[in-house]
């Protein structure tokens, strides 16, 4: 057989002749280095490969070998708390064997191979298993025990299974026979290609918010476990602070992080923060839920376009097990980007913006992913997906926008005018949407009130109400607004001052309870009718400003939550005071 | 990567890019030497490599090649230059060449100008703050060692002022270890040239600064090497010589446009107004390369300085910058024309290491709030000018008027400050206080009670 050899290279593009026999996404070695690539196109026998790593010094001539397997993870214990690069090489163990800077050709298992892991067996011998069942499970974390599965694409008999003890990702545990007679050896250790879903029973309803601890997304824009949502937002607009703030604090079991394409000093804050903050949940670290997949903008951009496949793979990996996984994608612009790039490099007809014809598609392909599910096993478990955005000049009508919003559920959108004046999160108000509210009414009623949703809608109709008025007052002036829409827009500017305002660095208000979030819309609403009751009675929007519950009003969301309950009362009480005849 | 090859087979000559035949090993990214007719060299670097096949691009440009005599000689290396700290003080063309008539640099390490990712793990997370003296950045968007941080301007606005008056007056407190100024210039003016060579005279900060000048007049190829040479000067005198490296980049726009002319040779697809759809991914390769590194001493501070085209902040230039540096400082036209100096438009300025640089034990713990409120304070008194200039200002309430009066003396006071002026954290926190003190207490809203009670010296309170 000759010998497979490189005959072009642009980039991070290679072409090799004498292919024969290579399968599209199957892993191949580059050069003398064998440095990682993918094919990503066939040609009789030329192959088409996007290299995963600096291409420099490659000359055609060099030899490509085949793996004859697809791109893929490794699943199994020691994945939590890990940090990777965009084709899951683990970034401390590269560190630790190339120094400070990636050079080339460097790898490490992506799971340590000598660490020992607690396994108990949960079937023996005799068993009849079908793909994806449960065979055992290690304790990963305190709070996490990670389940062992048969490979899905395995059923059989158990021929034998290793007894409760430690053992590592690579030693058999289970013996199994299929039912053509073959004997397999399972391992904890088990790969999956990352650009195949992770098969499942069935697709289920999403009934639960994700709580994110952030007003303007849990009590205007929920988000659910199991849902979608984008982030789109020029730059500097504050969609990594939203993306880190739901990594540190919803309430999933599990996050996986990737960063695509941005900064490495914001995986060097995740980093540095994620190990001393605490889950409010389990008061674990938060770095022992959280998987980091860090393919920073001067990564190779092939490794890029791989890094959103990994972090799903991995997030549907623990959506088997039971759990809720939520995984922020920053940000899929640069995955777009990167698509962009490699199929320039191919030559492809282009579509819009110069992105190949296929973005919305992989898009679409992704997001799916997203989802409530019954897997294999049979327990439920979801993965959220939040991905930012990043048009081109800050404008929402490019393809990586329009393409993302055809798909998502959630659409926080990032104004630069609200960054601009520091209002944070700079979610506009009357651009956002939701498409999950009602379904999570049911929830806030009971772990609110009853008046959530009333709430919820008046609040948002009042902000719209103000953006009307503001159109008026830009061509009259203020004085000649009558004195109810006067008040209209002092209160909408207490709901945006007081309410949507929430500093992702303040240490109290960086995380807003649902109760808290709550009774602060209690409050803002119940002035709302008091003082309108006030004003048509007679009294003029400025007196009712200048009413002390007024003053009460603004800084709740820093004031520590144990002084928030009494507050909460006294307030209460004031504005009854306040606003005797009220309540309508 | 093979020795030397020398081949005089240039088939095809188009802009700055020429194909060579016959030769089956060209390396990616291989340095090649242009050998042109009348003797002369010039050198370039391997874009596309095929069997029987190079792409070239030559960084002197492509006058006077030939496709008979021309020859390319195909070195087996990357692009690398020498290193070494006798740099400093020195000036260099574009591609490294002294031109200060000084000899050649007694290099002490030869080093690949494309550089390595930094590891992200390995990353040391910036948060020493700088103290420029200006207070539109050290009050609202404060600089720190390891940032990157873009001033973004426009034709006639005076950005390299304010370059070379952060320069001089750049300190961290409390300290003076080592630092360097490394300068790259890509298609700036002579003119300009001067004023930074003459400044760093002036300042005495000639003997710590590294110059790279590529001129207006210089090759405009040379300028995508320029800013590489120029950051791995830095790379080595931050992480292997420990000192604190300010990188001063000058136009980046320049660089852009010798990137879309190399693009535009070789008939890619464009993404946005002709630039190549990879100029992301491109700039980030320069601007990632500013940051701080575990267990080593020094730190690399970036300060690109860009002009946008039309003054339009989404042009490709500016809007992708944005996307990769950690904030922006905007010079304004309209400001430069009220007469203030340094122009600084703070709404859309940004500074993303800030918060980690700043508060109790670093600047002042009153320094979030007050930047945050100067803020919804600026911005409301520049809502409030705009309604007034359409509809007059009969219809303004008591407090409208204060904003109104907060807007000019803001203006005027705060971002307004003297070409030799450096003011420390204290004075510009200080005279925030001044403008805020003209609202009644009631409007500070985002600053915690307690420091209005410590700071506030108005009289409505
Ligand atoms: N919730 C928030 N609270 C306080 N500050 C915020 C908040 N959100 C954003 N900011 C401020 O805005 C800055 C920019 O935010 P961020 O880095 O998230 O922008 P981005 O949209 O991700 O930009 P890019 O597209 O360039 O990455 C932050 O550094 C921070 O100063
Ligand atoms: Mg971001």
């Amino acid at each position: 057989m000759t010998e497979s050899r490189i005959i072009r290279i642009t980039g991070p593009v290679v072409e090799a002749e004498q292919m024969r026999g290579a399968r599209m996404y199957e892993v191949v070695f580059v050069g003398r280095d064998e440095l990682i690539g993918e094919i990503i196109g066939l040609h009789e026998d030329v192959a088409t490969i996007q290299v995963y790593e600096e291409t420099t010094g490659i000359t055609p001539g060099e030899p490509v070998k085949r793996s004859k397997r697809p791109l893929s993870v490794e699943l199994g214990p020691g994945l939590l708390g890990m940090i990777y690069d965009g084709i899951q090489r683990p970034l401390t163990e590269i560190a630790q064997i190339s120094g400070d800077f990636i050079v080339r050709g460097v790898s490490a298992p992506a799971l340590p191979r000598d660490t020992l892991y607690r396994f108990t067996p949960s079937v023996s011998s005799g068993d009849r298993l079908i793909g994806g069942a449960v065979i055992g499970s290690v304790p990963e974390t305190k709070h996490i025990l990670h389940r062992i599965f048969l490979p899905p694409d395995i059923s059989g008999t158990v021929e034998g299974v290793a007894e409760e003890g430690d053992y590592t990702v690579e030693d058999t545990i289970l013996r199994l026979k299929d039912d053509d007679g073959t004997f397999h050896e399972i391992t904890m250790l088990q790969r999956w290609p990352v650009r195949v879903p992770r098969p499942i029973q069935e697709k289920l309803p999403v009934i639960r918010p994700l709580i994110t601890g952030q007003r303007v997304i849990d009590s205007f824009f929920p988000i659910v476990q199991g849902g979608t949502a984008s982030v789109p937002g020029p730059f500097g607009a504050g969609k990594t602070v939203v993306q880190h703030q739901l990594a540190k604090w919803c309430d999933a079991d599990i996050i996986v992080y990737v960063g695509c394409g941005e900064r490495g000093n914001e995986m060097a804050d995740v980093l540095r923060q994620f190990p001393s903050l605490v889950d409010p949940k389990t008061k674990e670290p938060l770095m022992k839920r959280t998987v980091l997949i860090g393919n920073t903008s001067n990564m190779p951009v092939a490794a890029r376009e791989a890094s959103v496949y990994t972090g799903i793979t991995i997030a549907e990996y623990y959506r088997d097990m039971g759990y809720t996984v939520a995984l922020m994608a920053d940000s899929t612009s640069r995955w777009a980007e990167a698509m962009r790039e490699i199929s320039g490099r191919l030559e492809e007809m282009p579509g819009e913006h110069g992105y190949p014809a296929y973005l919305g598609s992989r898009l679409a392909d992704f997001y799916e992913r997203a989802g409530r599910v019954k897997t294999l096993s049979g327990a439920e478990g979801s993965v959220s997906v939040i991905g930012a955005v990043s048009p081109p000049g800050g404008d929402f009508s490019e393809p990586v926008t329009q393409n993302t919003l055809r798909i998502v559920r959630v659409f926080w959108a990032l104004d630069a005018d609200l960054a601009h004046q520091r209002h944070f999160p700079a979610v506009n108000w009357l651009l956002s949407y939701s498409l999950y509210a009602d379904l999570v009414a049911p929830w806030w009623e009971k772990h609110g009130g009853m008046e959530w949703w009333t709430m919820r809608s008046e609040l948002l109709a009042l902000l719209q109400k103000e953006n009307e008025l503001q159109e008026i007052v830009q061509l009259v002036g203020p004085d000649l607004l009558p004195e109810q829409d006067k008040f209209t827009l002092n209160v909408a500017a207490i709901l945006r001052e007081s309410f949507l305002v929430q500093s992702a660095f303040d240490p109290v208000d960086t995380f807003c309870p649902p109760e808290k979030q709550y009774r602060m819309m209690i409050l803002i609403y119940q002035y709302f009718r008091g003082g309108r009751g006030a004003v048509e009675a007679g009294m003029t929007a400025g007196e009712v400003e200048k009413l002390p519950v007024t003053a009460r009003l603004s800084r709740m969301g820093p004031m520590p939550h144990d002084e928030f309950d009494s507050f909460f009362s006294e307030v209460l009480e004031e504005m009854k005071a306040a606003f005797p005849g009220g309540e309508n | 990567m093979p020795p030397l090859r020398e081949f005089q087979s240039v088939v095809r000559v188009a802009g700055p890019i020429l194909a060579v035949s016959g030769i089956d090993d060209a390396g990616y990214n291989e340095v090649v030497q242009v050998l042109l007719p009348d003797g002369s060299i010039r050198a370039g670097q391997v874009l596309e490599s095929r069997k029987g096949m190079a792409i070239v691009m030559v960084f002197g440009g492509t006058r006077d090649l030939d496709c008979d005599i021309t020859a390319v000689r195909f070195t087996g290396r990357p692009l690398t230059m020498p290193v070494s700290k006798d740099m400093l003080g020195r000036i260099f063309s574009g591609s490294a060449e002294p031109i200060d008539g000084g000899g050649s640099v007694v290099p002490e390490k030869e080093m690949e100008i494309s550089g390595y990712a930094i590891n992200p793990t390995r990353r040391e997370f910036p948060e020493d703050c700088i103290e420029t003296g200006i207070s539109a950045i050290d009050g609202m968007n404060t600089l720190v060692r390891g940032q990157k941080l873009p001033v973004f301007s426009g034709s006639g606005l005076p950005h390299s002022m304010l370059a070379a008056q952060i320069t001089r007056q750049a300190r961290v407190r409390g300290t003076d270890e080592s630092f360097a100024v490394v300068f790259a210039a890509m298609g700036i003016t002579h003119e300009e040239a001067r004023f930074f060579i003459h400044e760093f005279s002036e300042t005495g900060a000639r003997a710590h600064a590294v110059l790279f000048l590529n001129r207006a007049d210089d090759p405009a190829i040379e300028r995508i090497i320029t800013p590489r040479l120029a950051l791995t000067a830095a790379e080595y005198l931050a992480f292997d010589c420990g000192m604190h490296v300010l990188v001063v980049m000058q136009d980046i726009t320049a660089y852009c446009e010798a990137l879309r002319e190399v693009s535009a040779a070789r008939e890619e697809i464009p993404a946005r107004r002709g630039y190549p759809g990879y100029m992301y991914t491109d700039l980030a390769s320069l601007y990632e390369r500013a940051g701080r590194v575990k267990g080593r001493p020094g730190s690399i501070t970036q300060l690109p300085i860009l002009s946008m085209p039309d003054d339009d902040i989404t042009h490709p230039v500016p809007d992708l910058t944005g996307y990769i540096t950690e904030g922006q400082i905007v010079l304004s036209r309209e400001l430069h024309r009220k007469g203030v100096y340094p122009p600084i438009d703070v709404l859309p300025c940004l500074s993303r290491l800030m918060q980690g640089g700043i508060g109790e034990g670093r600047t002042r713990s009153d320094h979030a709030n007050v930047s945050s409120q100067l803020y919804a304070a600026y911005a409301r008194g520049r809502r409030l000018a705009g309604l007034v200039a359409v509809i007059g200002d009969e219809g303004l309430t008591d407090v409208d008027r204060l904003y109104l009066l907060f807007l000019e003396r803001f203006e005027r006071e705060f971002v307004g400050q003297r070409k030799d002026e450096g003011r420390s954290f204290d004075e510009t926190l200080d005279r925030a206080w001044d403008l805020l003190s003209i609202f009644p207490k009631v409007e500070l809203r985002r600053i915690d009670p307690k420091y209005i009670e410590q700071y506030y010296r108005g009289e409505i309170g």
